[in-house]
């Protein structure tokens, strides 16, 4: 396959970037589209130039590094699947595709694709953990937890923290991020117990960070790449109002 | 409840904009119901305009917190409008909005048509203004044979115009427009949704959504198309 690669450099948080276009040869249909720019960036380095810089770690979905925007879809707008695990078989042969950091004021670009998501860690320490010891994993059926409740609260673990949420949303906002963090924990009887607390540090934390507000668009859902569901936000919202309601400060 | 965290975090500022729109689109739903009084015929509609206008009691504490919704309302949307916008100073060189409906993307737009529209409406038939009526004819003067105020025939003269059904129409369909996206938005800024409810909610906007516009749009159409058109009111 041969590719128009229209890629954002930017070398330095302080330094302006610009996209810079890129023709590549020879790239198999079952490269994932990380390993495409593997061999890009070889080809870049044997010419002596500076390689294009990106995150990934495991590359089988479930880390949630691997963070780019791809043809103005964050991840590539593959359905449930994250950078690392789109197929260059997905495009045709000849297209122009163009690639590009998250954008949010919240997430600032260290270098090309590269972006500073210390923002989301931030969020969890104000509040996504449990303050107690629950110890190891605790013994089947010891803890009575419905069937329903479980599998919720599982869907909601399921967000892997990339951002494409914050990257997809016209106003960058991180509230399904948020969402899932403060539904999986309060949906089971461990982290139940600081549910109030819980969700207005981690909205007071998420607002500090500059992240926009949900305007219910629906992107963030459609383009998680674990597709966590916009219902948890209304969860978030419920919490949050119960939590206000109590008196609870951040 | 702390009032500061209300009015200054995100999600507080969505609860207001969610609660003033809902007491809103109950008031719609309310000024439309009185509105289709007019196929009732002209003593109907002019006794609830009598009702309405004798009552100062109920009509103007109705119209302070009215007042008081819509600024909340417009301080919100300005508000978490700017947060967003200041959230992605950099925009994409590409960007494909997935999922989000042309109506999520354009509240803004259409809020402040519908604001015009408003201040045009409460000129046109609560401060009836002569000059921006079209017709040349002082609304203030109209009277039925039961010495009460004609908005029978105030309907009829207004709508008549064809410039004016036309903005009236144009409105009604940025309202609808707002509406389709507001109604459920408002349910899910509230947290009042869930995995059962959230199809339950979807069709219940849509459908309501579809009623208040055929239901805004037949008073001005009938009234072009000749609904009234013989009563002697209109005349005089
Ligand atoms: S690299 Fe781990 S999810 Fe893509």
């Amino acid at each position: 396959m041969n590719l128009t690669l229209r890629v954002w450099r930017q070398k330095s948080p302080q330094e302006p970037g610009r996209i810079v276009d890129y023709p590549v040869t020879g790239i198999i249909p079952d490269m994932s589209f990380l390993e495409m720019l593997d061999v890009v960036n070889e080809g870049l380095i044997a010419k002596g130039e500076e390689p294009i810089a990106f995150d990934s770690d495991c590359r089988e979905g479930i880390c949630g590094t691997c963070s780019i925007v791809i043809n103005g879809r964050a991840h590539g707008g593959q359905k449930g699947t994250t950078a690392c695990q789109l197929h260059m078989r997905h495009f045709q042969d000849g297209q122009t595709i163009t690639v590009e950091p998250w954008r949010a004021k919240a997430f600032p670009v260290l270098r090309d694709l590269v972006t500073d998501r210390g923002a989301f860690d931030r969020i969890i320490q104000a509040g996504g953990f449990v303050s107690v010891n629950t110890g190891g994993t605790p013994d089947a059926n010891c803890l009575p937890i419905g069937k329903a409740e479980s599998d919720l609260a599982m869907d909601a673990a399921a967000c892997i923290g990339c951002g494409a949420c914050v990257a997809a949303c016209k106003n960058a906002s991180a509230m399904l991020f948020v969402s899932a963090k403060v539904s999986h924990l309060s949906l089971l009887p461990q982290g139940e117990v600081e549910k109030d607390q819980r969700v207005m540090s981690m909205v007071t934390q998420m607002d500090k960070e500059g992240f926009g507000n949900c305007t219910v668009t629906g992107s963030c859902e459609a383009v998680c790449p674990k597709e966590i569901s916009l219902d948890f936000i209304a969860r978030l919202n419920r919490e949050y109002g119960v939590s206000l309601l109590k008196g609870v400060q951040a | 409840m702390s009032i500061n965290t209300l009015f200054n975090s995100s999600v507080g500022k969505k609860f207001i904009m969610a609660a003033t729109g809902m007491a809103m689109f109950l008031f719609v739903v309310l000024h439309l119901l009185g509105n289709l009084q007019v196929f009732l015929g002209p003593e109907v509609i002019n006794r609830y305009g009598a009702f309405l206008q004798g009552n100062l009691e109920l009509i103007w504490p109705a119209r302070i917190g009215l007042l008081v919704i819509v600024g909340l309302h417009i301080w919100s949307a300005v508000r978490l409008t700017a947060e967003n916008r200041a959230a992605r100073p950099q925009p994409y060189a590409h960007q494909e909005l997935v999922a989000a409906s042309y109506a999520s993307r354009t509240m803004m737009m259409s809020g402040l048509i519908i604001l015009a529209f408003i201040v045009y409406h409460l000129l046109h038939y609560t401060f009836q203004v002569t000059a921006i009526n079209g017709t040349g004819r002082d609304f203030t003067t109209l009277q039925d044979i039961n010495r009460q105020h004609d908005v029978f025939a105030m309907m009829v003269l207004g709508f008549r115009n064809p410039i004016v059904a036309g903005f009236y129409v144009l409105a009604m369909t940025l309202l609808f427009l707002h509406l389709s996206h507001g109604v459920s938005a408002m349910f899910q800024s509230l947290g009042l949704r869930n995995r059962t409810y959230t199809p339950v909610i979807a069709r219940f906007a849509v459908a309501i959504t579809w009623c208040l516009y055929v239901g805004y749009l037949s008073i001005p159409l009938a009234i072009l198309l000749g609904f009234g058109s013989n009563y002697g009111g209109i005349s005089k």
